[in-house]
């Protein structure tokens, strides 16, 4: 181990930043502590698809000098981050956990990566995902599967369940997901972290390999909120590469200021949407859930019962337009520029179909099908042409609600982190996952995790929801939510287990 | 039945390569003939992750060119992904617009000057799309390559309705579109090089059918002249098979100019279903009405507008207004020099025949002299010199190259050179008294009636005066003093 103290997984993304930039760790130390544990452990999680040992050990040294040289450091100074594998990084290989891309090495930084990078930031490793983040269990990895810290023998969530479970597990402080229907807020819920899905334009989606353009955000996955907070305010904001990022406007940026008594929440009003607690909601996230609201109501908060009508159509509309657009999205993939190539002697399209058929994954081609049916000739008025229609009845139900009240509160997940293999034979019943979350998504509104400390014995996630670009009233719910818990924030076994591999 | 029973029905899509710095979804340039795949970026590769962001100039040149063309702008347009797989197509999808293209609804008049004039032909839509890249058979002999630079060039698409009838009115329809966009200096409109391409569709019906007949798609056409006979050729084709009892098959078809013939691409013709949707990556693209007033001021004046100015305004023969209609640089001095002053009918030649034979004179022997850079006040004095009988037509040449050579003004040069034509009686009288003196013979002649030997004295005073002399005055003053009248 590295002479000075190694890192334990209680530390901050703020402690850690500080301590670099003041000069009392070195980020080398820091990101060896990380790598350590990583090597130690990681072999009974699987979040990673690439550790960049080399790279990270270099690129902390680097700040280390930067540092020595009297250079002030960036607000992530020495973080070590891990990035989930559909993010590209420049020279190291981007996978998207599909065989098709396994040896695929982008030439360039997504603009999430590189405002990492900008400030500080240590880029750890690549963490596992289902295949282009199409599911919601990281069982549709190509690769591997990746477990739960909590319980090896359930799911992390998904799709950014390498992130998620890295984060839990104390291999990374803070992780970069992408949520299309839940995949960073969902995965989250389950390992006990935090995660925030930005509003839709408020990140730059430029480097992240689009699933459903219309629909996919890039966030944080972290311990708490105001890590989360920090790693947005790094990651957000506009960007030349993406016409669709826009910029909050004043009337819809502001919020008060987080030093204000962080559990006052008088004059707030938080609405409970009625759909979000069906009679089917088990109890094991339901009781805590509604013990956290009780607390908001406790803190001053005006809690009042909502409805968003069409949230029974919601995970319908999602499935036809994210298929749809990744459908399309993933045309490009055809072994002619880049990706595992299977040869074929008659003609190009036999080699695309030959190469795409061996190289893609059966949820993967499973979910191209559905779209490609879903914008054929006959049928787009039918499908993809209705869920336009039904997602602007969706957007509709938020504005009426968000006239009424400041933010929604809601359980993130209908379940609990659910066996592996318990579900991969039953694609329907996994698409029910997002019930709770795809909705933010076709909205564009921004919602995040947040985990509720007294879930027992497995984790269970409290989602925060707002109007589009009120991300900072999200994070000061978030921060009365914990401070207004009783418990301190809990562990995973894995998280608590040291380098040395004291836990079994 | 006889060919006159039949007509044909035309419809020509045309793509029109923008000449923009950089591509329309990338900064990479957009330039001709660099080594194969070296202007290609993230995005025009189609790498994992890499975004669209649109060209805000082709935008508006495919604006400027909707607005020319007559069409109604749909204040909010969008591009749509049209989803399809070929290796030169990076993305597998090309970004093209649906139903929202930038214009829609206009047409283009044929010109006067046409068998067709007055004929519109309507513009069924203007639409912002991105080329393909190109694939190379020839390379490698076991396999294809393709060459991605020209992957995302900007091109816009001009559809017609299927409104032409006739060979011959295609191709006065693609001469008067061809002048109408090079007027807009978005394109250079170079068929040889592919930035403009001519898809016409044809089929054909029996005169007085209402509904259209199966319609088949010419390609390989890199130029006006091979557009006309591959409709000709195919229009013939489609009536004989019709004829003989066959039926039209809709299909590609490639032009053949060696042979004069067309012939199928394919064997049979894919059914595509293009699944278009909205482009998710870009959004919407709004027009204001301030902002479409900034590109109608920019347009200029059209083709069909200043030819209506040079023929019915300003009464030029056609021969004339027609150079200065492809002629931009001659049609700027002439109307330059026509708002010195100068009259329209008499410039017209002088830049149409004398600029332009110093043009090329200048150029056979490599001058550097643009002769189009005169100053148009020095061009609309020479003419005013040449009107008052200040020089004769003959002089006013000299001082035209002179000015051209020098730079010097008009004036200038005929005051160096002491070129002014005498124009007064009294000045010419010594000049007359000695032709008379030295031609006695010819004097009588001209008292006996013989009138052509006044020709012999003209010349005598021509020379005297070193051709300064009024030719006219100079008839008149012999006249008076030998015949007295």
């Amino acid at each position: 181990m590295s002479s000075q103290r190694a890192s334990t997984p209680d530390e901050s993304v703020r402690e850690i930043s500080r301590a670099v930039r003041d000069g009392e760790r070195s980020a080398e130390s820091v990101t060896r502590a990380y790598l350590d544990r990583i090597d130690a452990l990681d072999d009974r999680v699987g979040s990673f698809l690439t550790v960049d040992r080399d790279g990270a050990v270099e690129y902390a040294r680097k700040l280390d000098r930067r540092r020595e040289a009297g250079a002030t450091l960036g607000p992530l100074a020495g973080v070590p981050v891990a990035v989930k594998d559909n993010l590209c990084t420049n020279g190291l290989r981007t996978t998207c956990a599909s065989r098709l891309l396994e040896s695929f090495v982008p030439p360039y930084d997504a603009t999430v990566v590189s405002r990492l990078r900008d400030a500080d930031a240590v880029v750890i490793g690549k963490t596992n995902l289902d295949e282009f983040a199409m599911g919601s269990s990281t069982e549709n990895s190509g690769f591997q599967p990746t477990r739960n810290p909590w319980d090896l023998e359930r799911v992390p969530g998904g799709s950014s369940g390498g992130s998620a479970a890295a984060v839990a597990a104390g291999f990374a402080p803070a992780a970069l997901g992408s949520d299309t229907g839940g995949s960073i807020r969902q995965p989250a819920a389950l390992c006990g972290v935090v995660g925030l899905k930005p509003t839709y334009g408020r990140v730059s989606r430029y480097g992240l390999v689009a699933f459903a353009s219309s629909l996919d955000q890039v966030g944080p996955i972290t311990y708490d909120v105001d890590d989360a907070a920090l790693l947005f305010s790094v990651i957000a904001g506009p960007d030349p590469h993406d016409d669709t990022t826009a910029a909050p406007t004043a009337t819809n940026g502001s919020e008060s200021s987080p030093d204000a008594d962080r559990s006052d929440l008088h004059g707030l009003r938080i609405g409970i949407p009625r759909e979000y607690f069906p009679d089917s909601l088990p109890e094991d996230v339901s009781l805590p859930v509604r013990a956290a609201i009780d607390r908001l109501r406790g803190a001053g908060a005006d809690v009042r019962e909502v409805t968003l009508p069409h949230t029974n159509v919601a995970i319908a509309t999602y499935y036809v337009l994210a298929n749809s657009e990744a459908s399309s999205n993933l045309a490009r993939f055809d072994a002619v520029r880049y990706g595992r190539r299977i040869e074929h002697d008659s003609d190009s399209l036999a080699m695309m179909a030959k190469s795409r058929s061996a190289g893609l994954g059966p949820e993967v081609q499973r979910r191209i099908m559905l779209g490609t049916f879903a914008l054929s000739a006959g049928y787009y008025d039918a499908y993809y042409g209705k869920a336009l229609a039904v997602r602007d009845r969706l957007r509709a139900d938020f504005e009426s609600a968000f006239d009424d009240v400041d933010a929604l509160v809601a359980p993130t997940s209908p379940l609990v982190a659910f066996p592996l293999g318990s579900k991969v034979s039953d694609p329907v019943s996994m698409y029910l996952c997002d019930i709770l979350t795809a909705s933010a998504n076709l909205a564009g509104i921004p919602a995040l995790s947040v985990p509720c400390r007294d879930a027992h014995p497995l984790p269970v996630g409290l989602q925060i929801l707002g109007p589009r670009f009120s991300e900072e009233r999200l994070f000061r719910i978030g921060r009365a939510h914990e401070e207004l818990s009783a418990a301190p924030l809990p562990r995973s076994p894995i998280a608590m287990a040291s380098a040395e591999g004291d836990a079994s | 039945m006889s060919a006159s029973d039949w007509e044909a029905v035309v419809g020509v899509e045309v793509h029109l390569q923008l000449a923009t710095e950089s591509k329309m979804f990338c900064g990479c340039p957009v330039r001709f003939g660099a080594p194969p795949n070296t202007l290609v970026c993230p995005v025009c590769l189609a790498l994992p992750g890499a975004l669209p962001v649109p060209n805000a100039l082709a935008i508006r040149h495919a604006i400027r060119v909707a607005l020319a063309l007559g069409c109604s702008i749909h204040r909010e347009s969008r591009f749509d992904r049209k989803n399809y797989f070929y290796p030169d197509l990076p993305k597998g999808y090309q970004i093209s617009q649906f139903d929202r293209p930038f214009g829609y609804d206009g047409a283009l008049e044929l010109p006067s000057t046409s068998a067709f004039a007055g004929h519109r032909i309507r513009i069924r839509r203007v639409h912002l799309e991105e080329d393909t890249g190109k694939l190379i058979h020839d390379a490698d002999p076991r396999q294809s390559v393709v060459d991605l630079n020209r992957a995302g060039t900007p091109l816009v698409e001009i559809v017609t309705e299927p409104d032409l009838r006739d060979a011959d009115e295609v191709y006065d329809y693609l001469r008067e579109l061809h002048l109408t966009l090079s007027y807009l200096g978005v394109s250079d409109c170079d068929l040889e090089k592919g930035s403009m391409r001519c898809e016409p569709n044809v089929s054909v019906r029996r005169r007085g059918a209402t509904e259209l007949g199966t319609k088949t798609e010419v390609k390989n056409l890199n130029s006006f002249r091979h557009v006309r006979d591959a409709m000709r050729y195919e229009v013939t084709r489609q009536i004989e098979l019709i004829e003989s009892g066959g039926s039209v098959v809709q299909e590609t078809r490639s032009w053949n100019p060696e042979t004069g013939r067309t012939a199928a691409m394919r064997a049979k013709e894919e059914a595509h279903d293009y699944r278009y949707f909205p482009e998710p990556d870009i959004a919407p693209i709004t027009t204001s009405e301030a902002e479409l007033d900034a590109i109608r001021s920019e347009l200029g004046e059209s083709p069909a507008a200043r030819r209506a100015r040079y023929l019915e305004t300003l009464g030029l023969p056609s021969e004339h207004a027609d150079v200065f209609l492809h002629d931009p640089a001659m049609a700027a001095l002439f109307d330059a020099t026509v708002a010195e002053g100068a009259d329209a009918k008499a410039v017209a030649p002088w830049i149409v025949g004398d600029l332009q034979r110093e043009r090329n004179e200048r150029a056979e022997r490599n001058a550097s002299t643009d002769v189009l850079a005169i100053a148009p006040a020095s061009l609309a004095r020479l003419l005013a010199l040449v009107a008052d009988g200040t020089l004769s037509t003959a002089l006013a040449r000299e001082v035209l190259t002179a000015v051209l050579d020098s730079g010097e003004s008009p004036d200038r040069i005929v005051e160096e050179r002491d070129l002014a034509q005498i124009s007064s009686a009294d000045a010419l009288t010594p000049a007359i008294e000695a032709a008379i003196e030295a031609n006695p013979r010819a004097v009588e002649d001209i008292r006996a009636g013989n009138d052509k030997a006044i020709g012999a004295l003209v010349g005598h005073v021509m020379r005297t005066t070193k051709g300064k002399a009024n030719p006219a005055l100079v008839n008149q003053s012999l006249r008076e003093r030998i015949l007295g009248a």
